[in-house]
């Protein structure tokens, strides 16, 4: 499998925890920013029913679906209860030279 | 210990499924008088109104894994409180040591002549038939605006229907939206091409025609009423347990009969944060919360019910949240959000916030009235000139 760093803004367009969506070769991924300035990325959409997860509530390390209020560590991917139960895939996502890098597979 | 749970709707089901998460290993059996697994309601009035079924909650593998006793397909017709058992339409009964009543509602119908021909939209069958009379060009009247109304108004607006909405009151949401919002959501049904008709009274139907109080006529290929829900309490009352605009259960969810609780859209609760003020939510999210407390009631838990209450709506590509009780305010601030989108947020006498709704896309809108739920539910008094100020962060109010 090849390893692919593709650019994905510029790491100030994501606010402090927060959250903003992007999309790649069809494929919508969420990225997060903590408020301690750590970055991390999962796939976009909610596991339940295929909501865009970059329109939730970051809290701390929690990204909360915005209809239905599933939640996900998004520094893991976990589901943290109903009615998710199937986890997030996660993506690794590092900042160079201020611009986001995530890597696809 | 047994619990039988009569309903598989979303809060029959989170009983169920939050009692055996909770370590219950008694007894559990649930009651469900359609006959197929148990599914989402709200995706009935827009996507899964077009093609496929409503999403399943749970399927016989998960009941399998869980230990329970589904029973579909299969109504409860009595309960016997004095025996402690609930009646069953196969001709069996089940004994009970706790039981929940997840009846939920159904459908208002209108006491007008040739009404029964009318359509109305609760389960999965009934939104098989109407998915039938769903042809481009089709003429729908729907009778009522209200949140089914609408949402049906939208998504046969896709399938290329022409719609006409009657409603009574003199503006659209009038039960649930103040107008701040409602008159958004109005104009952006008109932009679609959705004849609406305000203040509009119906005085009978005909197969093929609506007529109206002011004696006009509006010809129909099919009719649908989205009027309202009524609490299906008929089990409840003739158990002789008590009623207050639906079954009437205390903040730990407990009927009057203390060995059986109510949830979910056929249940009235009094709310803590809302000076006691009893309500019934038709809402997915409060089936969920309230199944998911029965069951830590069930389970000895001591605390109240005080989940926020919660709506949303999806029209177009628009969304509508509504966090909490507009009418327990008595000040509305507007929060412009651009792009038509707004916020509106009521504040109580006290400065105290009690509700923020919000019309948008979902990006737009919806972390926002998270925010303000989570304020409501602190018993915030934020500033009312930062909430009017689309620069001011609700998230820095927390």
């Amino acid at each position: 499998m090849t390893e692919t760093w593709i650019d994905a803004g510029a790491a100030d367009d994501v606010d402090s925890e927060d959250v903003m969506r992007f999309d790649h070769a069809g494929r919508t991924y969420a990225l997060y920013r903590t408020d301690d300035d750590r970055y991390f990325a999962t796939d976009g959409l909610c596991t339940h029913e295929q909501v865009h997860l970059a329109d939730g509530l970051v809290m701390g390390t929690i990204i909360e679906c915005p209809k239905h209020n599933g939640r996900f560590d998004f520094t893991t991917g976990a589901a943290k209860g109903a009615p998710v139960c199937v986890n997030l895939a996660t993506y690794p996502l590092r900042v160079e030279g201020g611009r986001l890098k995530l890597r696809v597979s | 210990m047994r619990v039988v749970v009569i309903g598989a709707g979303e809060a029959g089901v989170r009983v169920c499924v939050a009692l055996r998460e909770q370590g219950f290993d008694g007894e559990l059996a649930l009651i469900g008088e359609e006959r197929r697994l148990p599914y989402e309601r709200p995706p009935l009035s827009k996507g899964a109104l077009l093609a496929g079924d409503a999403p399943v909650i749970a399927d016989a593998r998960r009941f399998a894994d869980l230990g329970v006793d589904f029973l579909s397909g299969v109504a409860a017709t009595a309960i016997d409180r004095a025996t402690r058992r609930v009646n069953l339409s196969d001709g069996g009964s089940r004994a009970y040591d706790k039981l929940v009543i997840a009846t939920g509602a159904r459908p208002r119908r209108l006491d007008l002549s040739g009404a029964d021909s009318c359509l109305t939209l609760r389960t999965q069958e009934d939104m098989l038939v109407l998915r039938e009379r769903l042809r481009e060009g089709a003429r729908a009247v729907i009778v009522g605006a209200g949140f089914i109304g609408l949402e049906l108004a939208a998504t046969m607006r896709a399938q290329g229907c022409a719609v006409t909405v009657v409603e009574a009151a003199g503006h659209v949401l009038q039960r649930a939206t103040p107008p701040d919002i409602s008159a958004l959501v109005e104009a952006r049904h008109r932009a679609e091409g959705v004849d609406i008709l305000l203040g509009a009274g119906v005085a009978g139907f005909e197969s093929a025609c609506v007529h109206l109080t002011d004696g006009s006529r509006l010809r129909a290929d099919f009719i649908l009423l989205g009027v309202g829900a009524v609490p299906e309490v008929t089990l409840a009352r003739d158990a002789g347990l008590a009623l207050d605009n639906g079954i009437a259960v205390d903040s730990r969810l407990i009927t009057s009969d203390s060995d059986i609780l109510a949830v979910g859209d056929c249940a009235s609760f009094p709310h803590p944060l809302f000076g006691g003020r009893r309500l019934r939510l038709e809402a997915w999210r409060n089936a969920f919360d309230q199944g998911v407390f029965a069951a830590r009631s069930l389970m000895g838990a001591q605390d109240l019910y005080q989940a926020i209450p919660w709506f949303w709506s999806d029209q177009y590509d628009r969304c509508l949240q509504i966090a909490g009780v507009p009418e327990a305010g008595v000040r509305t601030i507007l929060r412009e959000l651009g792009e038509g989108a707004r916020l509106l947020f009521h504040l109580a006498n006290d400065g105290r916030l009690v509700a923020v709704g919000g019309w948008g896309a979902l990006g737009q809108i919806a972390k926002e009235v998270r925010i303000g739920e989570m304020l409501i539910a602190r018993g915030a008094t934020p500033d009312p000139e930062a909430l009017a100020s689309p620069s001011a962060k609700l998230k820095g109010m927390l």
